[in-house]
């Protein structure tokens, strides 16, 4: 009887990892079988030209550029606020209730949908009378992931063991010093995959930004520029009625999957890289 | 022994209470430990012996709710006066604790760290200490090829010896070893305890252990708490001979502990 339970719960597991893997293997499928025919060395060397949005030629260039400024520069501002948060819950502010009311508002706000961190900064916008730009469009995504990265940040900063804190202690280091070199060394690996996932958050995300950032065929040279986005290129195609626009959608797509993907390899060789330091 | 009486007390342990959470961990510890010497805390578990070598580097301050009452003099200064700067204390006060730590960095930047926070940038100077302290601890010709290798990938008894190389790398006076070689091998231990005897006369060594054995074999100075109360102290050939006490005999007899 129970080796039955056994067996039936086991094919009940496989069955789930089959539908993640599935589903996941679906869509890139139908991205890379739809789009690979329109991915041309000239979707990813050159800007929109004349009639590109007719299925004539150029390509995505200004939306791949316009994405990975976006992406960098809001993961940039997020780190800046979302490390020292995190090392002042984990350090300063210890096991006290104020500590756990800021966790709870972050869970929160990484729950809030990115559409409407867009609508705010937006209403903001208005209210100073800003147009759409790189920099708004870099505020909003950096508005967004800052509380996913500090709640990332914050759950690897706590799983450092108390013995490495006290041996920082113990020779002298200020709560200051074990934080910055003690703690962060250790939760370093942990750290570079959160910054990375945030950044893939960043860059993948098109509601956020389509009021922010604005939409333009050239390479923004200025953050008061407005910039192009692959998240909004890929949906400005799709809607289009033309088949060779719409399959252009779907290189776009490819594209964005590709920047992904380079990340998370990129993330896991240096996490292997930094973890042979960490003490277990 | 009787060298232990002449020479002058490195610390002055004065009426030392220590409460936690309402439970009186230390009930007055009065107690003098010699300098350069090593000094064995002798006693059965939960006696008081951790909580007395934290008092001297102030650790103590790290556990939540300790009330500490009292005087710990190092030389002259007041280890418990609150104006005390704690890292210069840290520092010449050096700690092992009972399971290797090291630090989630190189075995160089593992003995570097002390001197680095405490001001010292010379790259020259930082490489001498380092391969000093290496030598001193017996792990340079085990290491020194490998300087830049995580120290996480040493043994357990070479991390506890890397340990013991990273507290003298601040050149204290004073060196606090709480059950040092209890995660250790029978081998490693007999390593650090040859150490220390190699060094006790630059250091003030102050050693727990709840191994008699270990006791005799290394110290020159005991004291025996139970209890949380200091029941008897003194060189350690007239403890372990004739101890004064009942309490003392017993326990060495191994009655209780």
């Amino acid at each position: 009887m129970r080796r039955i339970e056994e067996a039936v719960f086991k094919a009940l597991m496989v069955i789930s990892l089959f539908i993640v893997l599935g589903s996941l293997l679906a869509v890139i499928l139908v991205v890379v079988i739809r789009g690979a025919p329109a991915l041309t060395l000239s979707m990813v060397t050159q800007v929109p030209q004349g009639g590109f949005y007719l299925g004539k030629e150029g390509g995505i260039l200004n939306a791949i550029i316009g994405s990975l400024y976006v992406a960098t520069g809001a993961t940039l501002i997020a780190i800046v606020i979302a490390l020292p948060f995190a090392w002042y819950l984990n350090q300063y502010a210890g096991k006290s209730r104020f500590a756990d009311i800021f966790r709870a508002i972050l869970d929160i706000a990484t729950g809030v949908p990115s559409l409407l961190y867009g609508a705010f900064a937006f209403s903001i916008m208005l209210a100073i009378g800003a147009k759409t730009s790189l920099l708004w469009g870099i505020l909003t995504i950096a508005l967004f992931i800052t509380p996913l990265l500090a709640r990332s940040f914050d759950e690897v900063i706590q799983t450092v063991p108390f013995k490495l804190k006290e041996a920082s202690f113990a020779l002298g280091a200020t709560r200051l010093e074990t934080v910055l070199y003690v703690v962060s060394r250790q939760a370093l690996p942990g750290i570079l995959t959160g910054i990375l996932l945030a950044f893939g958050r960043g860059i993948g995300d098109a509601a956020s930004i389509l009021f922010t950032a604005g939409y333009t065929d050239s390479i923004p040279t200025s953050l008061g520029d407005p910039v192009a986005t692959l998240p909004l290129a890929i949906f400005f195609q799709l809607g289009s009625p033309i088949p060779a626009v719409q399959a252009r959608a779907y290189a776009s797509g490819i594209i964005l999957l590709a920047i992904v993907l380079i990340l998370s390899v990129v993330s896991r060789v240096l996490t292997k890289r930094y973890m042979k330091y960490v003490i277990k | 022994m009787d060298a232990t009486e002449s020479v002058a007390p490195e610390i002055r342990v004065r009426d030392l209470h220590v409460i936690l959470e309402k439970r009186e961990i230390l009930k007055g510890i009065s107690v003098e430990i010699p300098k350069n010497r090593i000094t064995a805390i002798i006693g059965p578990s939960g006696c008081g012996k951790s909580t007395l070598l934290r008092c001297i580097n102030r650790m103590i301050d790290l556990v939540e709710g300790a009330s500490v009452t009292g005087e710990v003099l190092i030389g002259n200064v007041d280890a418990l006066s609150p104006g005390i700067e704690l890292t210069e204390l840290r520092r010449r006060v050096g700690m092992i604790s009972q399971t290797p730590n090291p630090l989630p960095m190189s075995i160089f930047d593992n003995i570097a760290f002390g001197p680095r926070i405490h001001g010292e940038r010379d790259s020259k100077t930082l490489d001498a200490t380092v391969s000093r302290c290496l030598k001193t601890v017996g792990l340079w010709n085990e290491v020194h090829e490998r300087l830049y290798d995580p120290a996480a990938k040493l043994s357990i008894g070479q991390q506890q010896r890397l340990c013991l190389a990273r507290a003298l790398a601040m050149e204290p006076e004073v060196l606090l070893c709480d059950e040092i070689t209890s995660a250790l091998d029978p081998i490693s231990a007999k390593h650090i305890e040859s150490e220390l005897l190699a060094i006790k006369n630059e250091y003030t060594i102050i050693f727990v252990t709840h191994i008699l054995r270990q006791a005799r074999r290394i110290a020159d100075h005991v004291i025996f708490l139970y209890l949380g109360e200091l029941v008897e102290s003194g060189p350690a050939a007239e403890i372990f001979s004739s101890p004064k006490d009942p309490r003392t005999k017993e326990y060495l007899e191994g009655v209780f502990g």
